[in-house]
């Protein structure tokens, strides 16, 4: 239909995935080549002093060389932390200990069931705190309160309160995790649920709509671009959670625990590996919320 | 669901025609931070079954508020107002008008039929009569076929005629309109004036039209208020007999002009410049 002449610019330069996606891999690239270079800084006087040692004698190569190799590095190269995720994710079945998909799997289902209590606590509050205004001033100062007491002092505090009465294995991991990331559902729904206009609102008053009305029928829509925001944020929050809850237990399996045998055994690339797999779980959780976020979107209209 | 017209016994308007609305010295104070604001003083009003009334005045009249007080979304602080003969609360918890805001305040996640349904799936009809009333309401203000579109894809004047079809959907006998062409440009404001007109022809209903165009006010009315702010009162009530038929045509006719010249001295003479 239209003209050849508009897709010659195009077709003389960079494919579209290209020159869409090139901000965001030279970013990486930069980010990739900065961390080799920390880690050369980094691991050459532990490499140099071992050499010292034995008193061999090493050119600048072979130090470089050794400290993108060394077996306990300050900060472990790329690649390593690459290979052993990779080893630990394929080299054992998934139910071995060794295993990170094990690993992750722990804490990931002690996320989820935390984020779930947790959204739904918080929406909850705000569905209270926007229907009774006496409480935002009464309880909103609680909730903020309850986020500025360090999670790491209240962890040990839940898991042997808990663990005395016999509530042990994911729940307290979750709840610890519900304890963190209800507050910005809260706070994004309290926002999202007091947004309609008031002449949305006026209208409903004209209809003589009663509360329940007025909520599932324009509260409630109205807030939804604001809960998936504040979801996305709560996500990333209740796998630290899980991950702080897994600290006290003793370190038996987890993301968790994994970063604390490391620390332990001076394993920093298995801590680094462990680092990955939790990020990987928190990117892949936020992408789904935005997904469906967009998809729940887009079926209420909104432009694409 | 509604009591018999002026079954409050009120003896001054057992005679009268059929009151609509019936305001007596009915004043409206805002306490706010810099003091009492009068937004209201001493309203008398009567609006009969089937008239067709504009407010008319500069901002800051009251006119608006004059409106939220018959729909029950402000209360007076003195004087009585009765809708239909019964209190403006009871009137709106009968849904016994329709509310034309200035803005369409369409609901954006609903499509246009959803939309238009919207107070009636408030009001418990069931999906069968739903459906029916949307087409038939949705076809008499000419939006037919963009059933399911969304707001945002409708221009600003078929969003405000989805909102009438909105009000409409119910069918309550009075319409009250808050300058519902005022963010409109002059060629579909005469458009939508000229289909309102015909609306009120065919429909008999009541019509409540705030405004502060001279022109508009003249064409639409059967009735025209002038009110004049700081405090917001009535200065003169002009009646407005053109046949419900009218055309823009009458613009030019000499009547016309007439009452339009004594619309505007009464907005002069309300209305002080000097402040």
């Amino acid at each position: 239909m239209t003209s050849n002449t508009l897709f010659l610019p195009r077709a003389a330069s960079l494919p579209t995935w290209m020159t869409e996606r090139s901000p965001v891999l030279a970013i990486v690239a930069i980010l990739i080549v900065l961390w080799y270079l920390a880690a050369i800084l980094m691991n050459a006087p532990l490499v140099r002093d071992a050499f010292e040692r034995n008193e061999t004698k090493y050119t600048a190569s072979e130090l470089i060389a050794g400290t993108l190799d060394a077996e306990r590095p300050i900060v472990p190269a790329p690649h390593q932390v690459v290979m052993q995720l990779f080893d630990s994710v394929f080299d054992y079945p998934p139910d071995s200990p060794r295993s990170l998909v094990y690993h992750s799997w722990v804490t990931l289902s002690a996320t989820l069931v935390g984020f779930a209590i947790g959204a739904v606590f918080g929406i909850l509050l705000a569905v209270t705190i926007v229907h009774v205004r006496t409480l935002e001033k009464s309880l909103l100062p609680w909730v903020i309160c309850s986020q500025m007491v360090p999670i790491l002092a209240i962890a040990p505090i839940v898991i042997v309160v808990l663990g005395a009465i016999g509530i042990r294995g994911l729940l307290p991991k979750s709840i610890i995790s519900a304890y963190l990331c209800f507050f910005p559902v809260t706070i994004g729904m309290v926002k999202g649920l007091s947004s309609p206009d008031p002449i949305q609102l006026d209208l409903m008053r004209t209809w003589s709509a009663n509360k329940l009305q007025v909520f599932w029928k324009l509260r409630w829509p109205s807030s939804i671009p604001f809960l998936f925001t504040s979801l996305k944020v709560s996500a990333t929050i209740s796998l630290v959670g899980a991950i702080v809850g897994e600290l006290p237990t003793g370190a038996q399996a987890g993301i968790g625990a994994r970063l604390l045998t490391g620390s332990y055994y001076g394993q920093t690339v298995q801590i680094w590996a462990a680092l990955f797999a939790a990020a990987i779980m928190a990117a892949s959780l936020v992408a789904l919320i935005g997904f469906v976020g967009r998809w729940t979107e887009r079926r209420m209209g909104a432009p694409t | 669901m509604r009591p018999p017209e002026n079954a409050t016994g009120d003896d001054s308007a057992a005679a009268a025609p059929a009151l609509t609305v019936d305001a007596r010295d009915v004043s409206l104070t805002f306490h706010t931070r810099d003091g009492e604001v009068e937004a209201l003083s001493n309203v008398t009003l009567q609006i009969s079954d089937g008239d067709f009334v504009s407010f008319i005045g500069p901002s800051g009249c009251g006119k608006t508020t004059l409106l939220r007080i018959i729909a029950d979304l402000q209360r007076p602080t003195a004087g009585t107002i009765l809708i239909n003969g019964v209190t403006p609360e009871q009137a709106r918890l009968g849904r016994h008008y329709g509310y034309i805001f200035q803005a369409p305040a369409l609901y954006p996640w609903r499509t246009i039929e959803r939309n238009v349904a919207l107070p009636l799936e408030i009001m418990g009809f069931d999906a069968q009569e739903r459906r029916k009333r949307v087409e038939r309401y949705l076809k008499l203000v000419n939006l037919s076929g963009f059933e399911r579109k969304f707001p945002w894809q409708l221009s600003g004047g078929m969003q405000q005629r989805a909102s009438i079809a909105r009000a409409l959907s119910f069918d309550p006998e009075l319409l009250l309109m808050d300058e519902p062409f005022g963010a409109l440009d002059e060629i579909v404001r005469d458009h939508l004036n000229e289909q309102l007109l015909r609306l009120w022809d065919q429909t008999g209903k009541t019509v409540v039209f705030v405004t502060h165009s001279i022109p508009e006010a003249v064409f639409l009315s059967s009735k025209i208020v002038v009110m004049s702010p700081r405090p917001g009162r009535i200065i003169d009530i002009i009646p407005c007999d053109f046949p419900r038929d009218r055309t823009l045509e009458i613009r030019e006719t000499p009547e016309f002009i007439k009452i339009a010249q004594r619309v505007r001295s009464g907005l002069r003479s309300g209305h002080s410049y000097d402040e």
